[in-house]
């Protein structure tokens, strides 16, 4: 495995970011690599999807296995919490404004979701931001819009935007019930868990346009785990992969910056702040990795009138969720979707049990969507 | 001040009359719908096709089109693949009250003109109104008839080796309806592909048994329907995923939208397997009519994986392309 030519960070601008040829060479080089195994994770739904697309796991040589980490905000919002959700919806007075992919996200009851609570009558509207859902509540005076904030930094900057919005708009009718969660305590937490064996990872390239390659930096620094903040085109991710295999094999764990094409080495300060204005970090319950400190993002006191936790009186931390599922090892990397006994049979894009099949970017509903053959 | 639908429009009383004799009459006339019974009676003594198709779109009006033009695509087409000539149609509208009339003239006249370019007739119709809030401004059904020129055509007709050709560029249609309905990405200049396939289809019936089954893969896109063909029985299609023709447009718009354009529905290509032999005439065929200036072929039919459909991606993987479930859902971020 030659890297010279392959390995100017700038190669990327340079080359066009899915240019097939350095993919295909790439791809050979990687097969050359056979001197161990390498399990690498994923840690974003987008990047799950990606690879799916373009089938990367078959082109990949079987000593090198991509494993889906906890990156779908959907995948990790707990059953206890659609509970609270589901239970929201049955107050005339509420419409709820969802991303599309929660919508069927079923709580502690199987096929009980926002879909089907639509059908019985309950308000639920879809939305592509959360200014979208403060447009609904300037429309609907007299209702109670709450919007349904999941996803990690990437939309909390966007998220808070729209709080500090309707504070301007003196907007009473518009909440949001903040499920949102970083990235990081996550990590630490699959890092220092028993049974973590994943030697290098993908680092999501939308989260670290906010947090920045220093959001990042703890992974080697503290670690010593290779990481590479990427894209999600194929180029960016083959480029990853191969860097990944390389800093394994040579014992030189580095966090690399692929993805210089939109994150800085300073993230993006300015949504960042925004973010610390209206948020503070606090315990949260992720489905699969349970409990951590700092993990969830909570509405600070000061807008606690947009805090539909408070408004109306919801507890979504108070349990959680058995579903018999195996999403919780699917999203540490220590179980395949196919391994899961519910997988395309009792589990499947139709009826989901896990969240990992409800999502488009979960990592059970793009192993059914584009599943590869051994061939 | 503005005409609007009311519920006595759909009482069958003087109001139902107006609206008949003041527009649907003019738009359609012929001698089958003047009679104004209530089925046309039809001439003819062959084999006919008859299919019925509702709409129920939102927005009713998109890009490249609306609720009226697709009505009458939508039955031509499924008349067209299903080896039929297309002669008659019905029209049904439940209109909601409180629906402007400018509207739904607007609306006819586009069912007048794409009828009219498709050489069908509207014979016969009924129009219901329902109340505010009970309805989504207007559905509409239709129902066609054909005469059925290419007797055969089906999926038992497939066979190894076969060549699976595509009319034009995947996705067109749900994704133009997607943007326009939520007012997303005005200016990307995606456009519905909503059209009539008639001619289309008629150019291919010439191939005669070389020509194994068509298709026009609407909801569900192209993926959906190429697996409705081979499930349940021995052969597998394998497409190259660089040889599907999709819109730059529609990639880009499908890639934010977490969308997949060969789930998203078309409204006006045809899917048509045919023997190798014949591959390349039935493209220069598809090739020779503007609406199928972008067809391509697409892939094979084998025997590699029985009863799937696989994709060779553009960076040499492969996937398994499944069968749309429950529908596409816009991700978060």
């Amino acid at each position: 495995m030659q890297s010279q030519d392959l390995n100017d960070p700038g190669r990327i601008e340079h080359q066009g970011f899915n240019d097939r040829d350095r993919i295909g060479r790439l791809i050979s080089e990687l097969k050359k690599e056979t001197s161990r195994p390498y399990r690498l994770m994923e840690v974003c739904g987008t990047h799950t999807m990606a690879i799916a697309k373009m089938g990367l796991k078959q082109m990949l040589p079987k000593n090198i296995k991509l494993l889906s980490g906890p990156g779908c905000p959907v995948c990790v919002t707990p059953a206890g919490v659609m509970d609270e959700v589901l239970r929201l919806s049955e107050n005339p007075d509420v419409i709820l404004a969802s991303y599309g992919d929660m919508i069927r996200v079923p709580g502690s009851v199987p096929g009980d979701n926002l879909q089907r609570r639509k059908a019985l009558g309950a308000k639920v509207e879809m939305v592509y931001s959360a200014l979208d859902a403060v447009e609904l509540a300037e429309k609907n005076p007299g209702k109670h819009v709450v919007f349904l904030g999941v996803g990690f930094e990437t939309t909390a900057p966007g998220t808070a935007v729209a709080i500090l919005e309707a504070k301007k708009r003196k907007l009473s009718g518009f909440h949001v019930l903040c499920m949102l969660k970083r990235v990081e305590p996550a990590l630490r937490a699959l890092i220092e868990a028993d049974d973590f064996q994943v030697d290098g990872f993908l680092c999501p390239g939308h989260v670290a346009t906010i947090i920045g390659e220093e959001g990042f930096r703890f992974l080697t620094d503290e670690y010593r785990i290779p990481a590479v903040i990427t894209g999600f085109e194929a180029g960016d991710i083959t480029t990853a992969v191969y860097e990944l295999v390389r800093m394994i094999r040579d014992g030189k764990p580095a966090l690399w910056n692929e993805y210089t094409r939109a994150v800085r080495p300073e993230g993006n300060p300015a949504a960042r702040a925004i973010m610390e204005r209206v948020f503070e970090a606090r315990k949260d319950v992720w489905r699969g990795l349970g409990t951590m400190e700092e993990s969830g993002l909570k509405i600070r006191d000061e807008f606690r009138e947009f805090d539909a936790e408070l408004v109306f009186d919801l507890h979504p931390m108070d349990k959680e969720a058995v579903t018999g599922c195996r999403c919780g090892q699917i999203i540490r990397g220590v179980m395949d979707p196919g391994s899961c006994p519910l997988f395309g049979k009792v589990c499947t894009p139709d009826n989901p049990v896990g969240p990992c099949m409800v999502s488009g970017e979960g990592a059970c509903a793009a192993a059914y969507r584009y599943g590869t053959l051994s061939m | 001040m503005e005409e609007i639908i009311t519920l006595d429009y759909g009482s069958g009383g003087k109001k139902t009359s107006q609206l008949i004799e003041e527009i649907l009459l003019p738009a359609f006339q012929n001698d089958a719908l003047g009679a104004l019974s209530d089925g046309a009676v039809l001439s003819g003594e062959e084999k006919l096709v008859f299919s019925t198709d509702s709409f129920v779109v939102n927005p009713l009006f998109f890009p490249g089109g609306n609720i009226g033009k697709l009505s009458v695509c939508g039955t031509v087409n499924d008349l067209s693949v299903s080896g039929g000539i297309p002669k008659y149609l019905s029209l049904s509208f439940i209109l909601e009250e409180g629906f402007p009339m400018d509207s739904l003239k607007k609306i006819v006249a586009s069912i007048r003109d794409t009828a009219n370019s498709c050489g069908v007739q509207i014979v016969t119709g009924d129009t219901k109104v329902v109340e505010r809030g009970k309805g989504d401004g207007i559905y509409i059904n239709t129902a066609g008839i054909g005469f059925l020129r290419c007797p055969g055509l089906g999926t038992d007709r497939i066979r190894e080796g076969d060549a699976v050709l595509l009319s034009g560029t995947a996705g067109d249609h749900s994704t133009a309806v997607m943007l326009a309905r939520d007012g997303l990405l005005s200016e990307g200049g995606v456009v519905s592909d909503c059209q009539p396939l008639h001619l289309l289809a008629q150019k291919l019936f010439e191939l005669g048994p070389a020509l194994r089954v068509l298709r026009d893969p609407t909801r569900g896109g192209i993926a959906t329907t190429l697996n409705e063909f081979v499930e349940n029985g021995p052969f597998t299609i394998e497409l190259e995923e660089e040889a599907i023709p999709v819109k730059p447009a529609v990639a880009g718009a499908c890639d934010i939208l977490g969308l997949d354009p060969l789930y998203c529905a078309n409204e006006g290509k045809l899917l048509a397997i045919v023997s190798a032999d014949q591959a390349q005439e039935a493209l220069a065929r598809m090739r020779s009519l503007p609406e199928g200036a972008d067809a391509a072929i697409i892939g094979q039919v084998s025997t590699k994986a029985p009863g799937r459909v696989l994709l060779k991606t553009s960076f040499g993987g492969t996937r398994i392309l499944t069968k749309l479930t429950g529908s596409q859902l816009p991700r978060i971020c």
